[in-house]
């Protein structure tokens, strides 16, 4: 079966002010409905192509190009729209704040670092905080590459990822990439992305 | 050294129709001027503080080569463009590009997918090759030919700043309007 573009859990304009309607139509339709068709393409008749997304990635560097970009921009967006919520912001709790604090030092330790990871990635590409299976990571990945991939330096469970290709941003804050990176900590939606952690850490 | 920001030579709303005033004044006021900032606050007590764009280019590595390219790279696209571009070339340019790529139309056709399949940020580029035959190649980044040994002719930046304003994910709509504005006249001299 074909991989699909999962439905949105809220309207285009949820998220404003920090990420406009606009750029939410055009990233989620166009951007990230070109990835999914594309990857469609890219294994259609493949071994691969009854796979979950994750297997995929796991051996993407014996896969065509076509497969480690598309395949990425898929799973890349998914995460993405998933961690953000209009009921977002704030600072995590439970089992997932303890671990930040014991691996970062504090949160704002831990939001620093992320956001630099964002801000200095030169090109496009993603940050990702990451459950590596004995500590969480924070870095960031090219184009669409992710710690999935048997290709990333870093490699594990990305429980928390922040698109910063031109795209995400360029409508509402054009070259102002550090006051999108800024934004992004008003919408992030901790529920899920401590559901992640627990589920990545077995807990 | 301090670099500057070379000043366009063509007001910013001299291109509309393929790339809009707005468009411009972010592209060269901010990320062109920004890549500049950047390399002088980066360059102070390096091997580089006194180094041309070029001995970065080749040499540097890192943040030095990413913002000393894109200031190489951006002020070579700028000066492509004329409101008044002559539309395509002739002479000695158009024989090495009818030797190389068959016609001047396969040409525009090739460099053309080089510009839109390039994933994600970076250059499209029309270059001389060490052996002297012209050649279509992608950078990714801030990637600039002179460190491959290669003479650049022609570029397009097709980092999503280019084009997002005007043509939001439509990155063919904007190659297409870039043929338009481009002066072979400029071309023909760099190839001289
Ligand atoms: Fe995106
Ligand atoms: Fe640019």
């Amino acid at each position: 079966m074909a991989f699909q573009l999962p439905k949105l859990r809220y309207e285009y304009n949820a998220l404003e002010p920090y990420i406009d309607a606009m750029t939410m139509d055009i990233h989620y339709n166009k951007h990230h409905g070109a990835y999914t068709n594309n990857l469609n393409n890219a294994i259609a008749g493949t071994q691969v192509e009854a796979l979950p997304i994750e297997e995929i990635l796991r051996e993407v560097s014996k896969l065509s190009p076509a497969v480690r970009n598309n395949g990425g921009g898929y799973f890349n967006h998914n995460l993405f729209w998933e961690i953000m919520s209009p009921n977002g912001g704030g600072t995590p709790g439970g089992e997932l704040l303890k671990n930040i604090e014991k691996h970062f030092g504090s949160f704002n330790e831990f939001r620093d670092k992320f956001s630099n990871a964002a801000a200095t990635r030169f090109g496009s590409g993603w940050a990702w905080l990451v459950w590596t299976g004995k500590d969480l990571q924070v870095f960031s990945t090219p184009n669409q590459d992710n710690p999935l991939m048997d290709v990333s330096d870093i490699k594990g469970t990305p429980i928390l990822g922040l698109d910063v290709w031109e795209h995400a941003y360029y409508l509402k804050y054009q070259n102002r990439r550090p006051e999108y990176i800024q934004n992004f900590w008003n919408v992030i939606d901790w529920k899920t992305v401590e559901e992640k952690f627990l589920v990545a850490t077995g807990k | 050294m301090k670099h500057q920001l070379p000043n366009l030579q063509y007001p910013h709303n001299a291109l509309v129709g393929a790339i809009s005033e707005r468009t411009l004044e972010f592209h060269h006021g901010k990320h062109h001027q920004t890549y500049v900032n950047n390399l002088n606050s980066l360059i102070p007590g390096t091997k580089f503080e006194d180094a041309s764009l070029e001995q970065i280019i080749l040499n540097a590595d890192g943040p030095i080569f990413n913002n000393g390219a894109q200031v190489w790279n951006h002020t070579f696209y700028f000066d492509t463009f004329s409101p008044n571009p002559k539309p395509s070339p002739e002479g000695d340019l158009l024989n090495a590009i009818e030797v190389s790529f068959g016609s001047f139309d396969e040409f525009m056709g090739k460099f053309t997918n080089a510009a839109v399949t390039l994933f994600g940020s970076g250059w499209a580029w029309l270059v001389v090759d060490a052996d002297g035959k012209l050649a279509i190649t992608q950078e990714s980044n801030a990637g600039n030919p002179l460190r491959k040994g290669q003479k650049p002719l022609l570029t397009c930046d097709v980092w999503e700043h280019a084009y997002y304003l005007d043509y939001q994910n439509r990155r063919a709509d904007y190659v297409q309007a870039f043929w338009k504005i481009v002066d072979w006249r400029i071309v023909e001299n760099r190839f001289k």
